[in-house]
């Protein structure tokens, strides 16, 4: 609840709650990998960096579910259901990656090949 | 039947035809498509026919409550869509029959994927959470991916894995919005959404990292350059599908949390830039496909063009009047489903064009016109409404589009769609100047009529659209969330 | 749903339904194609004459349903639009038959009168259209329709020919879509209508009105080939004949310069662009394209280009005549749309036939060709010389009432312009006649095709030509019958004008 920490009360209590240390961290991972994404040309490590960027998001999504109230349980499951999504995204990428390479390409894409 | 068994139906046909088309063996399989395929249409269109006599209507399935459970809408600018996707996969389908035969290992892996395919547009059409698109967003790119790479040459492997990897952080983009959008409203159903979003800095912050990761997944400029690949190198089916139906997925959740939900959240000289986007999209797209040796990039590219008008959506309805909004809804809708249908048209004719001469070179096609003139007239009249020019569902677009403009007074935006529509005549018409030439002729392989009768169909639906136009924009209004409008006639100042 | 619906619909059909079943039919049943293709004209002509008839009897004819919100799709039958039709479904029949015999041995026939019937449709959709969304879509559909027309050859020029056609007439569509698409969101979806519909928008808007008038004009224009607009006219002269002759005297041209009427008529009213002071800028582009056109007409060697220069300049004898204020000046346009088609067409024919039978293409290759081709020579003196504006030709009778039009509206400088344009045409014309009559045959034709044939030429080709310059004399000479294409302008004209 970004809205409720900015209010005066939460404010001078306690800065840093959990809520938004996971999306501190999260964004932080999000960033890196997000250079890992672009800097990268291995495609290999770009799927990598897709995942770690992945890991970032949940995080913010687990985060937003530690509140006063208790665990809320629709972020949990957004996050188990991302984590299926990111599994078969990559299992995909990597099989596509490995007929890629059978079929003679090399481990960059031909327009980061210099 | 009611919506009640309808809606759910259109996601559990595909998804067990899909399973369906994996146990199967081959002789069994066309059968089996063909029954899943008569089963779909049938279901989109009485769906359709029920929301059209009797209104918007919604289901929650498993009975699970909004928060947890997953509500699916229907309503009029839905059933047109689900209308569009039946139309066209009826035909992809028809037409892959006989041109898969060409392609017996791609024919095992295409079916499966189709379904899942029209699974994932079905979801997307239906969802009414922004979590239900990003699933169905995913299941769309991958089931999209696995098509671009059936022919597992390193060319399409190449494009598949460029299109995954965009695809991937599109979607991780749309994701981490709505993160952000829970965070702030605990809520992400659309209709509750729509009341409670205000213009606060997470908001804008959520509202632009969405509209990032669907701009990639739109292949808008500048994030097109995995669009042309993948959809030039795929065969013809496939690319109908992905370039009539895929990218205008993305599209439409684009549109719709912007008009939908976001309409306080606008930051100022959002809807320029993305107009700006636009623009480039259709200059840009139109030269290389100018430039393109090849006929399928040609075709490819000339997709980047269109999906330019796409983004003309937002600088023409937001923060514009009622009018003129209202107008340009009208426009879009009516240009993404002609562009859907010429499109496909041109895609499964070009396919046709290809598989008789063996090449895809464009000047490969010199004189084709005496041996193929159906399928060259499918891609005549697709390109007439991609061209924009009457009678079609390309002119009305634009009609409506400029209509929009001079009501808003925007000017600018008159001269985009007009250069863009002579920019489009200029790189179509190169196929015609190649087929009329006399004189040295490349043997032909013979091609089944089915082929050309499944364009033409979809082209013929193009321009009938000049024609019938009303019937999608009045079943459109029906419960519509988007842009109301003020005026019964729309033209009247 | 009754007659009044069905009939538009039904002229529409007899060229749109035979142009999908030549498109569908095999290349090799030339017999089939050539008797459904006369059978349709005919039938054309005659639910034409039917429509003309109920017009006369105050009948109305219309087909209207929504296309757009706020929009109607319109054809609709009045007296404006019947001048038009009848000129087109008589064109299209003699123009058929010569096509028939032009095309005798060429390959891709079923692609060429498909698209030529496709282009009639077009034509006579134009003519039928009962609001300007209406004429735009025929407007383009004929542009798309004879593009493949003018590329039938499939050779590098006509490819290029091609282009610059498409360049030129689809950036005039799109600036008449502008147009159209403002005028719209001013005063909404207004259907054509006797003396114009604009009267009563308020003084304000006038200043945007006349840019109104100015974009519609000028999309039109390229068609019209009005003077700096006219450059894809002579390059469209790679066409076969048959193509040359209905771009010239039926479809293209005549539908820019049909559009200009209707524009100035119905759309505005001629009281009303008087009013807004549009009527004389446009007389003085008219008077440029007549005076331009006939110069660049006299300086041609070959005899198709300098006949496409002279369709430049007499085209725009109907822009001027809506340009003249006053019913003299107005009839004197309207009896020219259908006297310039007819004569037109019978010189475009002679040519085709020159240049079939001896390979004749340069002007100066005719020298005596009025021994070995005496009736098409003779067909080509009657057209020449309605072109120069002599009586009892066709010709004469426009002039005659451009002329007093403009003593009418008080612009004498037009009476000037048309002396002078009456003189180059002859200064161009009658070289020719000289040359086909009394010079004596220097050297071998270029390229004798039938030599010992019954006729002078293929009969296909020769009885169009010689019918429509019997048609070019009888209209003349027959003026003043009550069917006679003068009647039924100045019926027309009387309407036009408020009471």
């Amino acid at each position: 609840m970004t809205t409720e920490l900015f209010t005066t009360e939460l404010f001078a209590t306690e800065l840093f709650t959990t809520e938004l240390w996971f999306a501190l961290i999260g964004a932080l991972i999000i960033g890196i990998s997000t250079i890992g994404f672009f800097g990268a040309t291995h495609i290999l490590k770009r799927i990598m960096a897709f995942n770690l960027m992945g890991s970032g998001v949940f995080l913010i999504m687990v985060g937003l579910a530690q509140h006063d109230r208790g665990v809320d349980p629709v972020p949990q499951a957004l996050v188990l259901t991302g984590i299926v999504v990111a599994v078969s995204a990559t299992a995909l990428a990597l099989i596509i990656f490995r007929r890629y390479i059978a079929s003679g390409g090399q481990s960059k894409l031909p327009e980061h090949r210099s | 039947m009611t919506t009640l068994t309808l809606i759910p139906a259109l996601l559990l046909i595909p998804l067990v035809f899909a399973i369906l088309s994996l146990l199967v063996t081959r002789p069994w399989r066309n059968a089996f498509a063909l029954l899943g395929i008569a089963l779909q249409a049938v279901a989109a269109l009485s769906l359709s026919w029920v929301i059209f006599t009797e209104g918007a209507s919604s289901t929650a399935l498993g009975n699970w409550a909004v928060p947890l459970g997953i509500l699916l809408v229907a309503d009029g600018l839905t059933v047109t869509l689900l209308t569009l996707t039946a139309f066209i996969a009826v035909i992809c389908a028809l037409y892959a029959f006989f041109y898969l035969r060409a392609y017996p290992r791609e024919e095992r892996y295409f079916w499966p994927l189709f379904w899942f395919l029209l699974a994932a547009l079905n979801g997307i059409w239906l969802a009414d959470d922004l979590f239900n698109l990003y699933v169905g967003l995913e299941l769309l790119g991958l089931a999209a991916v696995g098509m671009v790479a059936l022919q597992a040459t390193q060319q399409s492997l190449a494009a598949a894995l460029r299109y995954l990897l965009a695809a991937l952080f599109g979607s991780l983009m749309y994701l981490l919005g709505v993160a952000l959008l829970y965070g702030s409203y605990g809520t992400l159903a659309m209709g509750q959404l729509s009341d409670l979003m205000v213009g606060d800095l997470t908001t804008q912050i959520a509202l632009l990292l969405m509209t990032l990761g669907l701009l990639i997944k739109t292949a808008c400029f500048p994030f097109h350059y995995w669009l042309p690949p993948a959809h030039g190198g795929a065969l013809a089916p496939v690319s109908a599908l992905l370039s009539a139906l895929v990218v205008k997925s993305s599209f439409y959740i684009l549109a719709r949390i912007w008009l939908d939900l976001g309409t306080l959240a606008v930051p100022i000289g959002l809807p320029e830039v993305l107009g700006l986007l636009g623009t480039c999209a259709i200059l840009y797209g139109a030269w290389r496909a100018y430039t393109a040796s090849e006929i399928k990039m040609l075709v490819a590219w000339s997709t980047v063009a269109q999906l330019g008008y796409l983004l003309l959506l937002f600088p023409l309805a937001l923060n514009t009047t009622e009018a003129a909004a209202h107008l340009a809804w009208q426009g879009t809708l009516m240009h993404l489903l002609a562009h859907g249908f010429a499109k496909g048209a041109m895609f499964l004719a070009v396919g046709t064009l290809v598989l008789a001469a063996r090449s895809t070179q464009l000047s490969d096609l010199a004189g084709i016109s005496r041996k193929l003139p159906m399928a060259l007239f499918a891609y005549g009249l697709a390109a007439v409404s991609l061209m924009g020019l009457p009678p079609s569902g390309g002119f009305s677009a634009k009609w409506l589009l400029i209509q929009s403009a001079l009501h808003s007074g925007q000017w600018v935006w008159i001269i985009v769609i007009s250069v863009g529509s002579l920019l489009s005549a200029a790189y179509l018409f190169r196929v015609f100047s190649v087929s009329f030439v006399e004189g040295k002729q490349r043997e032909l392989q013979p091609t089944h009529p089915m082929l050309d009768v499944t364009a033409l169909t979809l082209a013929l639906i193009a321009i009938a659209l000049g024609f019938f136009g009303m019937i999608p924009l009045s079943l459109m209004e029906l419960g519509t969330p988007l842009p109301e409008s003020p005026l019964p006639t729309g033209g009247q100042p | 749903m009754n007659l009044s619906f069905w009939m538009p619909v039904a002229v529409l059909a007899t060229s749109l339904v035979t142009a999908m079943i030549i498109f569908l039919l095999p290349e090799r049943r030339h017999t089939l194609r050539g008797t459904l293709n006369l059978i349709a004209a005919i039938v054309k002509i005659g639910l034409v004459a039917f429509m003309i008839f109920g017009v006369m009897q105050q009948q109305s004819f219309e087909t209207r349903f929504a296309l757009l919100p706020g929009i109607d799709f319109v054809l609709r039958a009045d007296a404006m639009s019947m001048l038009f039709a009848g000129l087109s479904s008589v064109l299209w029949l003699f123009t058929t038959i010569y096509a028939i015999g032009y095309l005798e041995h060429a390959p891709n026939r079923s692609r060429f009168f498909g698209f030529f019937s496709l282009c009639v449709a077009s034509t006579m959709g134009i003519a039928l259209a009962g609001n300007l969304f209406t004429f735009l879509i025929f407007f383009e559909m004929l542009t798309l329709s004879t593009y493949p027309l003018v590329v039938h050859r499939g050779t590098k020029a006509s490819l290029q020919a091609g282009r610059t056609y498409l360049r030129y007439t689809l950036v005039g569509g799109a600036v008449l879509l502008v147009g159209i698409a403002l005028l719209h969101s001013m005063v909404g979806s207004l259907d054509f209508a006797e003396t114009g519909t604009l009267r009563d928008v308020p003084s304000e808007q006038h200043g945007l009105l006349i840019i109104i008038f100015i974009l519609l004009i000028t999309g039109l224009g390229v068609k019209a080939a009005l003077v700096p607009l006219h450059g894809w006219l002579p390059i469209a002269m790679v066409a076969p004949a048959p193509v040359s002759a209905l771009l010239h005297a039926v479809a293209v041209v005549k539908a820019g310069a049909f559009g200009i009427v209707r524009v100035v008529y119905n759309v505005y009213g001629i009281e009303f662009s008087a009013q807004l002071g549009v009527l004389i800028p446009l007389a003085a582009v008219a008077a440029v394209t007549i005076l331009w056109g006939s110069f660049q007409a006299l300086r041609q060697s070959g005899l198709k280009r300098r006949l496409a220069y002279s369709t430049v300049s007499q085209v725009s004898y109907i822009v001027l005549g809506s340009a003249l204020f006053g019913p003299l000046g107005t009839i004197g346009g309207l009896v020219h749309l259908l006297h310039q088609g007819i004569m037109k067409v019978t010189l475009f024919f002679c040519a085709g036939n020159y240049a079939e039978t001896l390979g004749i293409h340069k002007i100066k290759e005719l020298d005596g060709a009025g021994q070995r081709m005496p009736l098409t020579s003779i067909a080509f003196t009657i057209g020449a010389l309605g072109m120069i504006g002599l009586p009892p030709t066709a010709g004469f009778i426009s002039k005659w009432y451009l002329g007093l039009g403009a003593l009418d509206s008080g612009l004498v400088w037009v009476l000037g312009v048309l002396i002078l344009s009456s003189l180059l045409n002859a200064a161009y014309f009658l070289p020719i006649l000289y040359r086909l009559w009394f010079k004596p045959v220097t050297s071998a034709w270029p390229d004798e095709q039938i030599k010992a044939a019954r006729f002078e030429t293929d009969p296909w080709l020769l009885f169009p030509t010689v019918a429509t310059a019997v048609f070019t004399i009888g209209t003349g000479i027959l003026a003043a019958s009550p069917l006679s294409p003068l009647s039924w302008a100045s019926l027309i004209a009387i309407r036009e004008y408020l009471p």
